[in-house]
């Protein structure tokens, strides 16, 4: 069994009115199938709205499905007995650095997760120390998170996660409110995590430029799982994501209309290095 | 103006007085804080200034630093000392229109300023030099007891340790939308108090709804982390009395003592 598998997966946000009287329902997640091996990086990617921070919401069990079946590590989410171990095992960064910090001293917040799931002291602060390495924030361990930068903050927030040991991070937009040099830190701490500690990473983005590292990469709109394969062949249909309302890379898109021009180079190409070999190549 | 606020803000230094345990710090605090109702005449004036100058001291937080905590009351402590000044009996010193300034209303008002002005000193000195968690933590524990009475302990110290947390990051937000506010022409300075309070609306309105929203926000990283109340929960860092608390202790209570016997001997 996959690490993560989720089978016609559904998830219906259903406003009443005051007599309980259902006034609409919205399908956030319609159908959804979802495989990931362990180690594996996926993006998930998607426009405002599409479903992919219900999905992330899934998988930490955050919310639970109103149809479908999702089995996290071989353990059903519908069964409230496996919460804790679920939640243990896949960790989640929220998109708001400010509002996933619970303590006011960095230490201290990393060892927030591992302090409630009973850990013992000296095994917390070994943890912790372990952690706050691994994102290189080792030497702010006794600083307050208020005057840290949103992208220290974000790895912080990576650190308490790590520090609970999981073997799956789940991350909602970890980069959406931080500026180009945050989202670079991010990002490199997180595919460090997976190279290095093998660690199962599930990036949920609407950057497209975040998801070339990713191994596979899930297209989201109006619910629907609506491609899905390498980021290579994925950004080979550029048309396709376009009608997605998501942006292409520019290198991707200047190879695409070179192409479309009559120039003979290969289909998704994803870096620069890349494009220039190609159009080396040509002459 | 809203920054100026020290209340709950950890000065990260490493001193004598960081390192005590957070329930010896809350216990010398508030034996400070009784002395400083307790205290009277010179002599004790004399004590209980060396008491605070010299945990400033050790404390290694600059004293620069913690005064500012004191704008924030300013207000209060002018109101007291002006009432203090004014209604007072007793010995006439000076007279004009309808007030009267008394001799012994002048030395209370000078008194009632130190002690106002001492207490947020010295308990500054508390939250400057302990980090909000181990203030909780040391509540908690110290209000373990109430447990057993079916009071959620746990709970009331953990809600007090995120609202300590929250305080900078929800007065930056209110500059924030003062400022945003300021520039499509909002005036908080202009007219008279209602005036003013009224135009403190467009402001609490925002800074609710995002305070909220921040709330939400926080429960569900809290939940994703395994946050599950205080049952079986382990502590980074357990509280432990170590030699200096017990010094400490000594030491407060001497002070006490002495600012007590001060006031019956005098």
């Amino acid at each position: 069994m996959n690490f993560i598998e989720a089978r016609k997966l559904v998830h219906e946000y259903i406003r009443r009115d005051e007599e309980d009287n259902v006034e609409s329902i919205l399908t956030a997640l319609d159908q959804v199938d979802l495989d990931v091996k362990q180690g594996e990086f996926i993006a998930v990617l998607g426009h405002n709205g599409s479903g992919k921070s219900t999905l992330a919401k899934h998988l930490n069990v955050l919310l639970t499905a109103s149809g479908g079946t999702l089995w996290v590590d071989g353990k059903d989410t519908a069964n409230a007995d496996n919460l804790w171990a679920i939640r243990q095992n896949t960790g989640m960064v929220f998109q708001n650095p400010d509002n996933q910090i619970i303590a006011s001293v960095v230490e201290e917040d990393v060892a927030f997760g591992p302090e409630n799931i009973g850990v013992p002291t000296p095994e917390i602060w070994k943890r912790v120390e372990h952690s706050l390495k691994s994102v290189g924030m080792i030497k702010y361990r006794e600083h307050s998170p208020n005057k840290l930068s949103g992208g220290q903050k974000q790895r912080i927030a990576i650190a308490g996660v790590l520090a609970m040991e999981p073997q799956c991070i789940v991350l909602d937009e970890p980069t959406a409110m931080l500026d180009p040099n945050g989202r670079r830190e991010v990002l490199e701490a997180v595919e460090q995590l997976n190279k290095e500690k093998g660690i199962t990473v599930i990036l949920i983005t609407h950057y497209m430029e975040e998801v070339i590292h990713a191994d596979r990469v899930y297209v989201m709109d109006n619910g629907k799982v609506v491609m899905q394969g390498s980021p290579r062949s994925l950004f080979s249909q550029v048309d396709t994501l376009k009608s997605y309302r998501l942006d292409v890379p520019q290198i991707t898109l200047l190879a695409y209309e070179l192409r479309k021009a009559g120039l003979d180079i290969p289909e998704g190409i994803l870096t620069r290095q890349e494009l220039v070999e190609a159009l080396c190549q040509l002459y | 103006m809203l920054r100026d606020i020290t209340i709950g803000q950890y000065y990260p230094v490493d001193s004598v007085i960081h390192r005590l345990d957070p329930r010896t710090k809350l216990m010398a605090a508030m034996l400070y804080i009784l002395s400083l109702f307790v205290f009277r005449g010179w002599a004790g004036f004399a004590a209980v200034t060396l008491g605070l100058v010299l945990v400033i001291v050790l404390s290694r937080v600059p004293f620069g630093y913690m005064v500012r905590g004191l704008k924030a009351v300013v207000v209060i402590l002018v109101l007291t000392v002006l009432f203090n000044l004014f209604l007072t009996p007793g010995e006439t010193l000076a007279e004009f229109w309808k007030l009267r300034i008394t001799w012994e209303g002048l030395k209370n008002a000078g008194f009632m300023a130190v002690r106002l002005t001492y207490l947020i000193l010295g308990s500054s000195v508390l939250t400057l030099t302990t980090t909000p968690n181990q203030l909780t933590d040391g509540m908690e524990k110290a209000l373990g007891p109430f447990n057993r009475l079916h009071i959620p302990v746990h709970e009331i110290s953990m809600m007090m340790s995120i609202a300590l947390r929250f305080i900078p990051i929800l007065i930056e937000e209110t500059d924030k939308i003062m400022k945003a506010q300021l520039a499509r022409g909002a005036d908080f300075e202009s007219g008279n108090l209602i005036k003013k309070a009224k135009s403190m609306v467009p402001l609490l309105v925002p800074l609710f709804i995002s305070a909220f929203r921040r709330a939400n926000d926080l429960a569900m990283a809290m939940e994703a982390r395994c946050y599950h109340g205080g049952e079986g929960r382990t502590k980074m860092k357990p509280l432990r009395y170590k030699r200096a608390d017990i010094a400490a202790y000594l030491l407060s209570a001497g002070y006490f003592a002495g600012v007590v016997a001060l006031r019956i001997i005098w």
